[in-house]
C-alpha cells in the first residue's frame, strides 16, 4: 500500500461499491482524518479526543455550522475512557430525567452508522440485570414501570425466562446468589467503541474540524473572568470557548481555569478472555456480584466491575481485582472455569458525589465542562456531544442537561441516580 | 500489591484498609454559611501526585491513620496516627 500524503486526498463516502472498487484496485484507502498545523485561533477548543469531545465537535460542525473547532488530545484519540469501557449501551435508568437523557443517547446510537457513514457495529442483543434478592427485584419492578412510562422497552422477567435467554447461567436454587428474576431491556446491547470514536473523528474532520493528537493542554488563559486562550505543547491558541471533555483529568484541566470540582478520580478495571464460539446472547449484569459481562462479535468475553475502592490516577491492573472478578463470574456461569483471561486493564473514572455528570457553564465565562462521567460516560457520548454543541451554539443550557449543572452542589440540589447504576459504586 | 505500613501492625496489603477521604479540616457548622459547608462536603483537590488522606485499618488495628500517598504511583510515603504529628511507633 502506498503511503497517502497528508491531506492529498479528500475522503469520499464509504459504500459497498467503494469497498468492491478498493478490493479490486488495492490502491489503499484515503486517511479517515488528517493532521493539521495548530491555528493561532479557534472559535471553540475542545479538550479531550474521546467520544464526548469528538461528538461535541461533530455536532457543532454538522448541526450548527461552527467548524473552526480544535479537538486537543494528549495521546491518540480514544486512548482514554472511550477505548477502555466495556461498550455497554442501555437506557433503563431509575429517574425519569435519567431515562429520557440516556434514551436520547440510545436513539442517536441507533442511527449513528448512517449519520456518520461509519459502521459502529451497534448490536442490540438485549440487556439483563439479574435480581438475587427481594429488594433488588422490587427496585427492578420500579425501574421497569418508570421505563415503560417513558416509552422504553423494559420489563421484569422470571427465572425460567432468564434461563431461556441465557442457558449457560446457573439459575438453580443451589447457587450462592440464586437468580430470582431479571430486568430485561431488549434495546440494550454493545457497540464497537473504537468505531464510535473513529466515526465521529472522520465525520468531524470532513466538516473542517481540526483534530490535534499528541497535543497536551498545559494551561488555560483566563482574564477578566473569561477564557482567552489555551497553552498547549504545540503552542498557544486564542479562543473564547474551551470545553473540558476529559475523563480522568477533569480536575486537573478545571484547575487550570481556576474552577474547583467536586470530583475524585478512581480506576475501574476490566478484563477480556480468549475468544470462543458464540454462546452468550444478552449482556449480563449482576449488582450483587459486582460484575457485568458480554460476548463480543469476535467471541471474547468482556468483564467489568465496580471502581477501585480508593482514588488513584494509576492505570495498573491488580491481582485482587482479577481474583474476585473470576470468582463472581464463575458463580454465575460455572462452566467457564477453563476460560483463560487474555488481558486486563483499567480506565480512569471521575466520580461525583451524586453519581451524575457535571455539564454546562462554570463561573468562568467560556469555560464549559462535560465531565464527572463516572462509570457511565460512554453510553452518553452522543447525547452529551449534541447538548454541549447546542449550548455553545445557542448560548443557552438545553433543558435535557439543566439538572447536571455545576452549581447544583452549592445549591444543595444533588441528583440521585446511584440506585440505577449497573453495579454498586 | 500496594502495601501500607501501619504504625501498629506493620506492612499490610491495601485490601485490609478502607479509604476514608482527603484529610480535610471540618469547619465549625455553626460558624459557616451553607456555601462554605457544601464546599467542605463536596469539593476535593483530587491531585495527581502526593496527597494526605485518612485511611481506616478495617482488618487490623481498627484505627484511623493519616496516610501520605502519591496518587499516580500509589507509593505510600508516610503513615502516622492523626492529630499527633510526626512519625509514630
Amino acid at each position: 500500500m502506498k503511503p497517502v500524503k497528508n491531506g492529498a486526498r479528500r475522503m469520499g463516502r464509504y459504500s459497498a461499491f467503494d469497498l468492491a472498487r478498493h478490493g479490486v484496485a488495492r490502491n489503499g484507502w484515503p486517511r479517515a482524518w488528517h493532521n493539521h498545523d495548530l491555528r493561532r485561533a479557534y472559535d471553540v477548543v475542545v479538550v479531550g479526543g474521546g467520544v464526548h469531545g469528538l461528538a461535541t465537535a461533530y455536532y457543532l460542525a454538522a448541526r450548527h455550522g461552527i467548524s473552526n473547532v480544535a479537538v486537543l488530545e494528549k495521546g491518540y484519540i480514544g486512548s482514554g475512557g472511550s477505548g477502555r469501557n466495556t461498550a455497554i449501551i442501555r437506557s433503563n435508568y431509575l429517574t425519569p430525567e435519567g431515562v429520557r437523557f440516556y434514551d436520547r443517547s440510545l436513539k442517536l446510537y441507533e442511527s449513528l452508522s448512517t449519520e456518520l457513514n461509519f459502521n459502529v457495529m451497534f448490536s442490540q442483543r438485549g440487556h439483563l440485570t439479574l435480581a438475587h434478592n427481594d429488594s433488588s427485584l422490587r427496585t427492578m419492578r420500579w425501574r421497569a414501570e418508570v421505563n415503560k412510562l417513558e416509552g422504553i422497552d423494559s420489563e421484569v422477567i422470571s427465572t425460567a425466562q432468564v434461563k431461556e435467554l441465557v442457558p449457560y447461567l446457573d439459575t438453580s436454587s443451589e447457587a450462592r446468589y440464586p437468580v430470582l428474576g431479571a430486568l430485561y431491556h431488549p434495546p440494550g446491547g454493545i457497540i464497537r467503541h473504537d468505531a464510535v470514536v473513529w466515526g465521529y473523528a472522520r465525520a468531524a474532520d470532513s466538516r473542517g474540524v481540526h483534530i490535534h493528537q499528541n497535543t497536551e493542554v498545559l494551561g488555560i488563559d483566563v482574564a477578566g473572568g473569561a477564557v482567552r486562550g489555551v497553552a498547549t505543547s504545540g503552542g498557544k491558541v486564542a479562543t473564547p470557548v474551551v470545553v473540558n471533555a476529559t475523563a480522568g483529568w477533569a480536575t486537573l484541566i478545571s484547575d487550570m481555569a481556576g474552577v474547583a470540582m467536586p470530583i475524585t478520580t478512581s480506576p475501574l478495571q476490566a478484563a477480556v478472555t480468549e475468544p470462543v464460539r458464540p454462546f452468550l446472547g444478552p449482556v449480563i449484569v449482576s449488582g450483587s456480584l459486582h460484575v457485568y459481562l458480554s460476548q463480543t462479535d469476535r467471541g471474547e468475553l468482556v468483564f467489568g466491575s465496580a471502581v477501585d475502592p480508593f482514588p488513584s490516577y494509576s492505570m495498573r491492573g491488580s491481582l485482587d481485582f482479577i481474583e474476585s472478578l473470576a470468582g463472581h463470574v464463575l458463580e454465575l456461569m460455572p462452566s467457564l472455569a477453563k476460560m483463560r483471561v487474555l488481558r486486563q486493564w483499567a480506565g480512569l473514572c471521575d466520580m461525583t458525589p451524586d453519581y451524575s455528570p457535571i455539564m454546562g457553564q462554570t463561573p468562568v465565562e467560556g469555560f464549559l465542562v462535560d465531565v464527572g462521567w463516572g462509570t457511565y460516560g460512554f453510553k452518553a457520548g452522543p447525547v452529551a456531544g449534541e447538548a454541549m454543541a447546542q449550548l455553545i451554539a445557542e448560548g443557552k443550557t438545553p433543558e435535557l442537561i439543566a439538572g447536571f449543572s455545576l452549581d447544583r452542589f452549592m445549591r444543595g440540589e444533588l441528583l440521585g441516580e446511584k440506585g440505577a447504576a449497573a453495579v454498586g459504586h | 500489591m500496594i502495601l501500607i505500613p501501619c504504625p501498629h501492625c506493620g506492612e499490610r496489603n491495601v485490601s485490609e484498609f478502607q479509604y476514608v477521604g482527603e484529610a480535610l479540616t471540618r469547619p465549625n457548622p455553626d460558624g459557616v454559611d451553607p456555601e462554605q459547608w457544601r464546599s467542605y462536603l463536596y469539593l476535593r483537590s483530587n491531585p495527581a501526585g502526593p496527597t494526605v488522606e485518612s485511611w481506616f485499618h478495617r482488618a487490623g488495628c481498627r484505627r484511623y491513620l493519616k496516610v501520605e500517598r502519591d496518587t499516580v504511583t500509589n507509593e505510600v510515603t508516610s503513615v502516622t496516627l492523626p492529630g499527633r504529628g510526626g512519625p509514630q511507633p
